[in-house]
């Protein structure tokens, strides 16, 4: 079946969507068990009780990074040449804190020394919290244009700082994302624990989705009443070649609400964001934890493509030379590329998805203090 | 212009993490096949030693995969970190495999090797060497598609060069799956891989049967390991030979260059067994040929020549007079895409591109070429020789050293006696790090030979580059070496211990050191 282009460029724009989604709440309750670590597990039997929820899985869970990582190189090569070399540092920051996470859980339990299980914890603790941190500070620059800008021969220029990067909506982006993963990770804590390891992750839970729920609300009313937003003032061609230098771009104040105007259907996206969180909170609470995390799983949908919908097509403005923006028509690879990376994905997501559901449903139930203590040896 | 430090010090940062990742990828790709035969005689006999074979030697396993996984991710990020340009003139061919990688094997090993380590008590004996023999599935096709980027880098097929969107672009995917560039490396890789995992558990278990202890445990792995190992090495060995080299400009480049192959033989060429490089002469000082042997290995035949280095660079001379024209066109191009007669003449030329671009590291404009700079940038086609001959046969000396290692210890296990053999035992175990050395001397190989190009005739390194500055990279490599010297540091300090400890460390209270709560 031969898709035409224009198609095949807006669904790429839903596909990486749906991979970053993937990894919110995959790899993304990985890395909220990681940051709640020091705090919710009082001693080392706790806090290895907490490590074995995910054990079994945060490897297979960091994949959708990596395969995010990868469909953004094969579906928008000139996003990720820009984005990852522009934000040079934060990617190595990301980079860096990720290391912790492979050898923290590998390694912290095979050796019988506190100072040295304290010293992983921690270090799963950066794992868990800078990513998302990180992410969330990326995406508050993504919104209000990054400076950059290309040469004739499409050699791109970053002309910002590292520093530039930490200003202050940025970092409320930041409180928003690293709350709603650590929200997702606490919820999953409940779930697969009990006692006062479960209580305290339930207290967790509310404190952030509480957090996600406030912060995303303010970061809404900042671009309501801020100074952001990109629209294209020349017209658009989606089945052209792409050529992020080919069309005009005016910086407008309120555009990135023009699409829930236009489509006020669209606006179920932020609802979703607020119906998934609220819902969250309330069955947290009353201890149905499962719905719980299935619930802030349609919150991270919800916030993820909230943002995403808000600057469609945009993908990465340029706040210096905004016709150098990136959007989803000009920054995309060939015709036959998105096709073969459509057909890739098609077939293979539903496998992934139908082994990694067998994975938990094998490892299913409570990971308590006795299981621990009968897998010295072989748990984590 | 780009600034050379800036190239050097991102060639130099891609080099080290790329190199330091490969110290435990190979033994990950072997030992996984490793854990599938122990286990399967587990399944097969159930026989408890069996099985604990497979969760001592997992154990260790895992200590290196956890530093495969955490110094892969550096690779995918570097693309995008480091080669910002690489990544947009050919993200629309290399970007797929490496997206593929994820979907199709990363995905699959990354999950069962949870289940592997954690679903012992919870899957059935079959359901769980299901999940081993999955996982290694899942290993090894993650290194067919990270070889089909890397095949692809050698031998740029199915794609061609759009001025339109100023990047390569994919022209048929199946042609950049089945290159055969590709499909020879991922042999020579994987089965290099196989070795490494079997000198690892002959090594260990010969250095438990000099000490005497966990004997039956030791022997066992040791024989598995023999086996396996010399299967393994006459692999990589018969079907990684040069064989592959006369495929593509890159690699017969590449094999003109470690083979110090100056001048085209009349065929077959002969062998330079040992030869003193002179690199400002473009001749060697010194050789000992072996008649006829080059040309039957390169070509596998008795009649086709191989192209000697000199005409190589001759011949590479007049693709950059041709490629400076079709820099002038693309550029004339890229102002008037509309004008048709233009760009007819650019597609006369356009093969040759990435010749003209060669120039780019010395002139900004191509006006400015001179026919000085045109041979400095035919010089710069030929890669060193020196480091490259060398390096060479060191690789293939201490593979037909370990071959020998292989055989015997095939030989004598299948007499049953090599545990008394204490000069077998010494030899496996001082043989530790050769595949190691034998893996990187091989890397360097193919990735040093392809300069100075990233994609061979396509786009060279200088270009490839992202446009930091010389701080930026001055501080990530400090940030490399200091995190990978501790991250080196710990794991050798546990593979060690656990090696140390033995089968002890998995508390059953069948072995020597058992751990005191056990």
């Amino acid at each position: 079946m031969i898709i035409d282009y224009p198609t095949l460029k807006i669904i790429w724009w839903l596909l990486v969507g749906v991979l970053l989604v993937g990894f919110a709440i995959m790899d993304g309750h990985d890395m909220g068990v990681g940051t709640l670590l020091p705090f919710v597990g009082k001693n080392d039997t706790e806090r290895r009780v907490i490590i074995n929820t995910v054990g079994p899985h945060w490897d297979g869970n960091q994949v959708w990074f990596i395969t995010g990582g990868g469909a953004i190189f094969a579906a928008w090569p000139i996003v990720y040449a820009t984005a990852f070399s522009g934000f040079y540092w934060a990617m190595l920051a990301v980079l860096w804190a990720l290391f912790f996470r492979p050898v923290g859980f590998d390694y912290r339990s095979k050796i019988d020394n506190p100072t040295w299980r304290k010293t992983w914890d921690w270090g799963l603790f950066i794992g868990g919290a800078v990513p998302p941190l990180i992410f969330g500070v990326a995406f508050g620059n993504l919104l209000q244009g990054v400076p950059f800008h290309f040469d004739s021969t499409l050699v791109p220029y970053y002309t910002g700082s590292f520093w530039g990067l930490l200003n202050p909506f940025a970092l409320l982006a930041g409180v928003v994302s690293t709350a709603m993963i650590t929200f997702h990770g606490a919820i999953y804590l409940a779930h697969r624990t009990e006692g006062a390891i479960q209580a305290r992750s339930i207290r967790a839970a509310q404190i952030f989705g509480v957090l996600m729920v406030v912060g995303f609300t303010f970061a809404g009313l900042w671009i309501a009443n801020g100074s952001f937003g990109y629209a294209i003032t020349s017209a658009i061609d989606p089945s052209a070649l792409p050529n992020p230098m080919a069309k005009l771009v005016a910086r407008e104040p309120g555009a990135w609400f023009a699409n829930y105007r236009q489509a006020p259907l669209t606006m179920l996206v932020p609802a979703l964001a607020y119906a998934g969180a609220l819902a969250a909170l309330w069955l947290v609470t009353k201890r149905r934890t499962l719905a719980a995390f299935v619930a802030s799983a349609f919150a991270i949908v919800g916030v993820i493509g909230t943002a995403g919908v808000s600057m469609f097509p945009f993908v990465m403005p340029s706040s210096t030379d905004p016709q150098f923006s990136l959007t989803v028509w000009d920054a995309v690879s060939s015709h036959l590329t998105l096709t073969i990376m459509f057909w890739a994905t098609i077939i293979f997501m539903p496998i992934i998805v139908m082994y990694t559901s067998w994975a938990y449903k094998v490892m299913a139930g409570k990971v308590t203090t006795a299981y621990i203590r009968e897998n010295e040896h072989s748990a984590y | 212009m780009l600034s050379e430090q800036l190239v050097d010090l991102s060639r130099l940062q891609f080099a080290a993490t790329a190199m330091y990742h490969f110290l435990f990828v190979p033994l990950t790709i072997g030992m996984v096949w490793m854990l599938v035969i122990m286990e399967s005689a587990y399944v097969m006999t159930g026989k408890l030693v069996y099985k604990d074979m497979t969760r001592f030697w997992g154990k260790l396993f895992g200590i290196n995969f956890a530093l495969g996984v955490t110094t892969g991710i550096t690779l995918e990020f570097q693309f995008g970190t480091n080669w910002a340009y690489y990544s947009h003139y050919v993200g629309d061919i290399f970007g797929a495999p490496l997206a593929i990688e994820g979907l199709m094997a990363f995905f699959l090993e990354s999950t069962f090797i949870g289940l592997f380590f954690f679903g012992w008590d919870r899957l059935s004996k079959q359901q769980h060497l299901l999940v081993t023999i999955l996982m290694a599935v899942g290993t090894n096709l993650s290194a067919l598609w990270i070889l089909i980027a890397n095949g692809w880098m050698q031998n740029p097929v199915g794609s061609e060069f759009s001025y339109e969107t100023m990047r390569m672009e994919m022209t048929n995917f199946w042609t950049v799956v089945f290159n055969p560039v590709a499909q020879g490396k991922f042999v020579h890789t994987v089965s290099a891989g196989y070795v490494t995992g079997a000198m690892f558990v002959l090594s260990i278990s010969a250095w438990y049967l000099l000490r005497g202890r966990d004997t039956e445990f030791a022997k066992r792995s040791f024989r598995i390991a023999a086996a396996f190992g010399f299967a393994s090495v006459c692999s990589v060995i018969v079907l990684g030979d040069e064989s592959g080299y006369a495929l593509g400009e890159a690699q017969q480049t590449k094999l003109a260059a470690m083979e110090a192959m100056w001048e085209t033989e009349p065929a077959p060429a002969s062998f330079n067994l040992i030869a003193i490089p002179n690199e400002e002469e473009m001749k060697n000082d010194f050789a000992i040929h072996i008649p006829w042997a080059m040309g039957i290995i390169g070509t596998r035949s008795f009649d086709k020549e191989l192209p000697g280095l000199n005409d190589i660079l001759a011949k590479n001379r007049e693709r950059i007079v041709t490629g400076v024209e079709a820099v002038k066109l693309l550029e004339r191009l890229r102002a008037d895409p509309t004008d048709l007669a233009l760009r007819d003449a650019f597609d006369q030329v356009k093969a040759d591109l990435g010749f003209g671009l060669l120039l780019k590291k010395y002139v900004a404009s191509m006006d400015e070429v001179t026919p000085e700079l045109i041979d400095r940038a035919a010089r710069d086609t030929i890669p060193r020789v020196t480091p490259l001959f060398w390096t060479f046969r060191i690789m293939v000396a201490l593979g037909f050293a370990m071959l020998a290692l292989f055989g015997l210890a095939l030989w004598y296990s299948v007499k049953g006696d090599f545990a008394e053999r204490r000069w077998l035992l010494w030899w496996a175990l001082l043989f530790l790090p050769m595949p190691w050395i034998s893996c990187e001397m091989g890397w360097f190989v193919a990735e040093y030979g392809r300069q100075p190009w990233t994609i061979y005739g396509v786009l060279p390194t200088h270009l490839s580059v992202s446009t930091l500055t010389v701080n930026s990279l001055y501080g990530s490599l400090a940030g490399f070496v200091g995190f990978y010297t501790l991250l080196l540091i710990v794991e050798m300090y546990l593979m060690i211990k656990f090696a140390r400890q033995g089968p002890g460390s998995l508390g059953t209270g069948r072995y020597m050191n058992e751990t005191a709560h056990a």
